[in-house]
């Protein structure tokens, strides 16, 4: 079972199941995000830091370590 | 009439106490915001968690089992806890950090706090690289995921913790170049007696210790004691990391420095309670910041419980007990009951076990292997120097002027740490919300309020 | 002149910059530390948009051009430690709903009277000046004036620059007053006593209790205020945009919660959404009603913000008198004690210029302006003493 995320542009596919987070790292990417110039990607993995956030569908402030992928999800970079 | 026991936190501590309090006649109703319950412990995704990475599988299918006859509330974030007309717990139910998720209002006549904690993770130069990860990230990432962060990883900081995580890192796929404790030898006889994972008396903690340090003989990972990651180098991300010797007090002993080629570090130096819901409810802490609670895990507050992670770091099984225990009060059970010795018969086995742990906590000298650009709080890219320039003032002026601690994790990741280098309280831990909300579903509260009253 | 200012708050800061920059030996006191109360607990807005034609107009129209001269001087020499004051003058954005319209252009014609710059804008400038603007808004009145600080950076900026001119600070709390012939010779503190030839008090929502410690009179009494904060963002807010609202709600007194919004954005890419006024005394209870009422203001404001993420709320308690006048000047029982209190939702714009109110009234240095309505002796604060 698969499921397809649009990330930058590009198809992604994961495992069924997998947070976005997941997604992103099963798919050799490990950084998505820019804070203060620099690349960030997951951190804590459980919620807390917030250093993974993603723009999803539209609405800012995800956490990818969070949110479960669902087939279809427009994935966007954040940045500050 | 029934009392109804609402339980915030699914992990070990609070299917735990939804147990002994089912088993004490209460109506329970539990709140995590995970998908699944289980907490940090218990983080099995069916397709995706390796089985060899399910721990005291056979508890967690019963507490499960158990848990059908409460009101479980999955995906349910608690953003506040009112405590001040009664027990009033505010949650918002969907899809994390989704933009319409239902409000959902319990009303309880006691209260259990279960929120666990999170890891710790010291800074070193070079933390905020992509690749760097919390040893409690890795644990997640391999368990819920079936991820890892990097082909090659350093697990480093300090306590038992790092050997779950390097074992399931190896499970995922991925491998471990070195586990890099910075507990010295010397220290940990003194505090263990022997090896943590040969402990005696604490039978199921020993037993799954002594499975992982296997894990790491059998793949010749090696494990270095006294030692600390103290830098960590890259271009955009992670190419290598120095470890150093440190002294007793995490002092980085100079001339001892080694470079281990890795693409991926996951750092944990112990973990920090998730205060924010019983601070919110009022309850006292201790100095060493944990909620204070009793023999049956009452806290300050009338009605309102604690166990687990929030009342002292001990790990799943200390968690359990704890929480059968909170449960069983909070439902109005007294401790001389026949069915609760058992749990608290545990939990004083257990609390000799969390004891030890302090074998590994931070010493002050870490602070040695920071570089006065050394980002500390990584929201808002604070670095040590700038922390340095307002260490005199208030806290709420430092703060503003720093902007330490005021950003996306509201100093979840960095509080402790802000309050060791400017060596003051900041009081990080009082968060009004205590998990994301966006203001619509804010305004949708104000609106549903209006339409009642009309 | 040895002077005891009490309060690190904006007001105390300004006041001992303003007596130490006139030649005044000074000593700030505070039990917190720099900032640490209501003016790290409000927003720093200078306005004159939300004033009437009066002598509050009066002071806000001079602190506002005040403000700009020290932002600058403030700013033009950074130091470790010191931070910027953040000075924007970004300008301010009344905008109305419906038949608030009209109240709304009203007001605004009486503060042209009095030289407030207030220009009306048509539905289709507005949405050039603020494009994420609601479409149901359809009048705005324009305050090109109205500018901010971040408050807590001010307070902080204008007591280093104190401190750097020769003035003192000491965290202590004041517990007591010596006297001596019917004057104040010094206060009493936890850290032991400190003489003065004056003493001012600038003590914010506690500037009442520490009047009575002193053997002085004084009405000043808390009013709630809840702010809520937003996760950083781009930037879709571009002035300060109130809804019209905020406009009668400054001079009330009703105890019952009234929000009126306020939202910007903030340098750091947050967005500030303000805010409540309750009359709860020192209480931090109850506090989701305001919460959840702004939030709902706000979205209809800027209908965009439903979907952004609120990262805390800080509330603050803003100190007014009975009048809802500053109170600036002697005591009226015992000399030698000064008042700089009651600023309300004003005290960080009213700061600079109450300040200088102050130097005049210990050291005779010349005053901006005519003192006599805040005076501590007005007949509006004894009656209802
Ligand atoms: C990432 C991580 C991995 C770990 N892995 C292991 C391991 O493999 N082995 C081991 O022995 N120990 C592990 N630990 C240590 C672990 O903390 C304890 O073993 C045990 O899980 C503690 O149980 P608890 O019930 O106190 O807390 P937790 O298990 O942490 O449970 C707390 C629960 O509260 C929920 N919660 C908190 N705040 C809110 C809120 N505002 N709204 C809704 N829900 C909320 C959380 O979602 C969580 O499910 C891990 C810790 C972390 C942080
Ligand atoms: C939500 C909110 C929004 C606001 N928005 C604005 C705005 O946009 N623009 C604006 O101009 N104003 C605004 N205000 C009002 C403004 O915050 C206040 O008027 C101003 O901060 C008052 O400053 P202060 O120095 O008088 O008081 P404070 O900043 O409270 O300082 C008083 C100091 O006195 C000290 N103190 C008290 N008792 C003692 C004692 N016994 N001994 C020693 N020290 C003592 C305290 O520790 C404190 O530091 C707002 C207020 C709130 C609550
Ligand atoms: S990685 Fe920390 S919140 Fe997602």
């Amino acid at each position: 079972m698969s499921v397809r995320i649009r990330f930058d542009g590009e198809e992604i596919a994961g495992r069924d199941g997998q947070t976005i987070a997941g997604v992103l790292l099963g798919a050799g990417r490990r950084s998505w995000r820019l804070a203060g110039g620099a690349e960030r990607g997951v951190f804590c993995g459980i919620g807390v830091c917030q250093d993974c956030v993603v723009t999803v569908n539209g609405i800012e402030n995800v956490r990818a370590c969070q949110r479960t992928a669902l087939e279809g999800d427009v994935v966007e970079r954040e940045a500050r | 009439m029934t009392r109804r026991v609402a339980i915030l936190g699914a992990g070990p501590a609070g299917l735990a106490a939804a147990e002994a309090a089912l088993s004490a006649g209460a109506d329970v109703v539990v709140l995590d915001e995970g998908e699944r319950i289980g907490g940090q412990y218990w983080r099995h995704h069916e397709q995706l968690t390796d089985r060899r990475m399910q721990h005291q599988h056979a508890r967690f299918a019963r507490l499960g089992r158990v848990a059908e006859a409460a009101t479980v509330h999955r995906e349910a974030s608690v953003w506040r806890v009112d405590t001040a007309h009664g027990i009033r717990v505010h949650a918002l139910v969907g899809p994390a950090d989704g933009s319409d998720r239902e409000a959902l209002t319990i009303d309880a006549d006691a209260l259990v706090i279960a929120t666990g904690a999170h890891d710790r993770a010291l800074p070193v130069p070079g933390w905020t690289l992509p690749g760097v990860i919390t040893a409690g990230a890795a644990q997640a990432l391999a368990k819920r995921d079936g991820a890892i962060v990097g082909e090659r990883t350093v697990v480093a900081g300090s306590g038992p913790f790092l050997l779950p995580v390097a074992d399931s890192i190896a499970l995922a796929g991925g491998s471990v170049a070195e586990v890099v404790e910075a507990a010295g030898v010397a220290a940990i006889a003194r505090g263990w007696g022997r090896a943590p994972w040969q402990l005696a008396g604490v039978a199921g903690k020993a037993g799954e210790l002594a499975q992982y340090a296997g894990g790491l003989l059998r793949r010749r990972t090696p494990f270095r004691f006294g030692q600390a990651v103290t830098r960590i180098h890259g271009q955009g991300h992670v190419e290598a990391v120095t470890v150093q010797h440190v002294d007793a007090q995490w002092r980085p002993v100079a001339g001892t420095e080694r470079t281990v080629t890795c693409d991926s570090v996951a750092l944990g130096h112990g973990f920090t309670p998730r205060l924010e819901a019983a601070i919110q409810a009022g309850c006292d802490l201790s100095p060493e910041r944990f909620v204070v609670v009793d023999d049956r895990q009452a806290t300050s507050v009338a009605s309102v419980f604690a166990a687990g992670e929030v009342t002292g770091i001990g790990g799943a099984d200390t968690a359990l007990a704890e929480g059968a225990v909170a449960g069983f009060a909070a439902a109005g059970g007294s401790l001389d009951d026949r069915r609760i010795s058992g749990a608290v018969r545990a939990r004083k086995r257990m609390h000799a076990f969390a004891t030890r742990l302090a074998t590994h906590a931070i010493g002050p000298g870490w602070t040695g292997w920071l570089d006065e650009d050394t980002i500390i709080c990584r929201c808002e890219s604070v670095t040590r120097a700038r922390l340095s320039e307002y260490a005199a003032a208030s806290s709420r002026a430092m703060r503003l002027a720093t902007r330490a601690g005021l950003g996306a994790c509201q100093g979840r990741t960095c509080g402790r740490t802000v309050e060791t280098l400017i060596a003051a309280d900041v009081d990080f831990d009082r968060r009004p919300v205590l998990s994301s909300i966006r203001i619509g579903e804010l305004a949708r509260l104000h609106h549903a309020e209006h339409k009642e009253q009309e | 002149m040895r002077t005891v200012v009490i309060g690190a708050g904006a007001v105390g800061a300004a006041c001992a910059l303003a007596l130490t920059e006139a030649g005044a030996e000074v000593i700030v006191l505070d039990r917190a530390g720099v900032a640490a109360e209501t003016s790290s607990r409000c927003e720093g807005n200078i306005l004159v948009s939300d004033k009437g034609p009066g002598p509050e107009a009066d002071l806000a129209i001079l602190a506002n051009r005040t403000w700009r001269e020290l932002a600058k001087r403030l700013d033009d020499e950074p130091a470790p430690g010191r931070p910027a004051t953040e000075f924007e003058a970004k300008g301010g954005v009344v905008v109305a709903f419906g038949a608030g319209a009209g109240a709304l252009e009203e007001f605004a014609a009486t503060q042209r009277a009095i030289g407030i710059r207030a220009v009306p804008v048509s539905a289709a400038e507005l949405r050039e000046l603020e494009p994420h603007l609601s479409d149901a808004v359809d009048a705005g009145v324009h305050y090109p004036d109205d500018a901010q600080v971040q408050p807590s950076l001010a307070t902080q900026a204008m007591l280093a620059h104190a401190l750097r001119l020769g003035a003192e600070f000491r965290i202590a709390e004041v517990i007591g007053a010596r006297h001596a012939h019917g004057r104040i010779t010094g206060v009493d503190t936890s850290d032991g006593v400190v003489e003065a030839d004056a003493v001012v008090n600038c003590a914010g929502p506690w500037a009442g209790a520490v009047a009575e410690l002193l053997g002085g009179r004084l009405d000043i009494r808390p009013r709630r205020g809840v702010i809520l904060v937003t996760t950083p963002m781009r930037q879709r807010v571009f002035h300060k945009v109130y809804d019209a609202d905020y406009v009668g709600a400054v001079g009330s007194a009703d105890a019952a919660l009234q929000t009126s919004t306020v939202v910007e954005s903030t340098p750091a890419g947050t967005v500030l959404i303000g805010s409540s006024r309750e009359r709860v005394g020192f209480s931090a209870e109850d506090m989701l009603p305001p919460l959840a009422e702004i939030a709902a203001k706000a979205t209809r404001l800027f209908p965009f913000l439903a979907d952004t993420m609120l990262l805390r709320s800080y509330f603050g308690f803003r100190p007014y008198t009975p009048d809802h006048l500053p109170a600036i000047g002697e005591d009226g029982d015992v000399a030698g004690l000064f008042h700089a209190a009651g600023h309300e939702g004003a005290g960080i714009g009213l700061a600079p210029t109450t300040g200088e109110l102050i130097a005049h009234a210990v050291l005779g240095s010349p005053a901006p302006l005519d003192p006599t309505p805040f005076l501590p002796t007005r007949a509006g604060l004894r009656s209802a003493a």
